[in-house]
């Protein structure tokens, strides 16, 4: 292997966790790659608009991640998207990353950001009608169910707020929920139950979609009493929280019992040398401002470890 | 306007004269969207790999994208963005919403899959 393909530090994932590691990293001067499986920005450019970012009055998700690439870019941080990491070796003071296309990258220390999706339901016909009447973006798609009737799956803020949004669109909004009670914050359960169009079937969660080109119904089965019942509707918009991107660091890292990153207050992982940061890790609340926080803490830690290992090994090659 | 490097279809007569004069096209129709973005941020990802096909995109509401909304194929289509795949002119496949890089990369490989002679 060339010593081109070694990296002080290299990023596996590419939304603000990822890209404030590589602007922090690049600009101390540690040679940094990021490696992004999707378009850089991860989840953040979801978001139309980004209103309680600190020192930005407003800007949408898209803009503000290219902004962040730029940034990461000019201080000399190379960016690979669009790429999938096939193995990763964490274990030795080498660490090794390989991507699908065979490319093989080596580095001193490691920043894990792979971010989180959105939760799928996960039944049958899910995958069939996605774009086909189902949905998990309201602002996206709301306006292709103009004067229809629809569902939203979810208990959160999200769900809540996006089937307010959506009543501008659907003649009427079914609120699915496992639970007899949701999460979201007073305000909104309370915006969505004054809302005229809203109507709400609890403890309940959709077991199959069916259609022929375009969604036609779905089953609703009702957790406590186990019976399904069909429900003709025209859309089902999906918005049950997000799942950690961590299936490939199974056996890699420590995980919780929710496949997300166990990290030290300095978002070290279990493994020396490997750092944490962003929706992946444990902890409470996922915004892009936490990312960022996250992202700066690893970025300084892993500079640290960098430096203290580069002076032992030349101590060590002074010393032989 | 779509903040994009790929070529950009403004009018019918834009959209028709790509897809005659190149033998494989892919056209994203959509917005400046979450589900939208990932979807071009792949093609123009793509454009140096496969030399062989021309990449363009679409405003979804630019009135001219009737070509695209109304095609018979995006029938049921109720996510943006429509992707299209033009094979001489003719369609042979669209999808609706997000794609993933090793989705668009497999419609790629099948319908505009290149053969070696020799």
């Amino acid at each position: 292997m060339t010593n081109s393909s070694h990296f002080d530090a290299i990023v596996v994932g590419a939304g603000p966790a990822g890209l404030t590691a590589g602007i922090y990293l690049s600009r101390a001067r540690f040679r940094t790659l990021i490696i992004s499986d999707g378009v850089p920005g991860g989840q953040m450019i979801l978001t139309h608009e980004i209103a309680n970012y600190p020192g930005v009055e407003s800007i949408s998700g898209y803009q503000l991640s290219n902004i962040m690439k730029k940034q990461a870019k000019n201080f000399g941080c190379e960016i690979l998207g669009n790429t999938e990491v096939s193995s990763l070796n964490l274990d030795d003071e080498r660490k090794e990353v390989v991507l699908s296309d065979g490319r093989a990258f080596t580095s001193d220390a490691v920043i894990l950001t792979p971010g989180g999706r959105s939760r799928t339901l996960n039944v049958p016909g899910e995958a069939k009608f996605k774009g086909r009447g189902i949905s998990y973006c309201a602002t996206c798609d709301g306006d292709f169910f103009t004067d229809k009737e629809i569902v939203v799956v979810g208990g959160g803020n999200s769900a809540l707020e996006e089937a307010v949004s959506l009543t501008k669109y659907a003649s009427k909004v079914t609120i699915v929920h496992q639970f007899d009670h949701f999460q979201a914050f007073d305000y909104a359960v309370e915006e969505a139950k004054s809302n005229p169009k809203i109507n709400f079937i609890m403890e309940s969660s959709i077991v199959q979609f069916y259609g022929e080109d375009k969604l036609e119904s779905v089953d609703i089965k009702n957790l406590n009493t186990g019976e399904i019942n069909n429900f003709k509707t025209d859309g089902v918009f999906i918005f049950i929280g997000y799942v950690a991107n961590t299936e490939f660091l199974k056996e890699k890292v420590k995980l919780n019992q929710w496949n997300e990153i166990v990290v030290d207050s300095d978002m070290s992982t279990s493994i020396p040398g490997v750092f944490a940061a962003g929706d992946s890790i444990v902890k409470r609340y996922r915004q892009v401002t936490t990312a960022v926080g996250d992202g700066t803490v690893a970025a300084l830690a892993a500079s640290n470890y960098i430096h203290q290992l580069k002076t032992r090994n030349l101590h060590e090659s002074l010393t032989h | 306007m779509l903040y994009t490097n790929l070529h950009h279809l403004m009018t019918a007569a834009d959209h028709q004269k790509l897809i005659n004069e190149n033998e494989n096209v892919m056209i994203c129709c959509g917005r400046m969207g979450p589900m939208c973005i990932p979807v071009y941020g792949i093609m123009e990802d793509l454009e140096s790999e496969y030399t062989h096909v021309k990449f363009a995109d679409m405003e979804f509401d630019n009135p001219e994208a009737y070509v695209i909304r109304d095609a018979p194929e995006t029938r049921g289509f109720m996510g943006i963005p429509f992707t299209m795949y033009y094979k001489n002119g003719k369609l042979v496949k669209a999808t609706s919403s997000i794609q993933s890089m090793s989705q668009v990369k497999s419609i790629l490989d099948k319908e505009f899959a290149q053969v070696t002679v020799g």
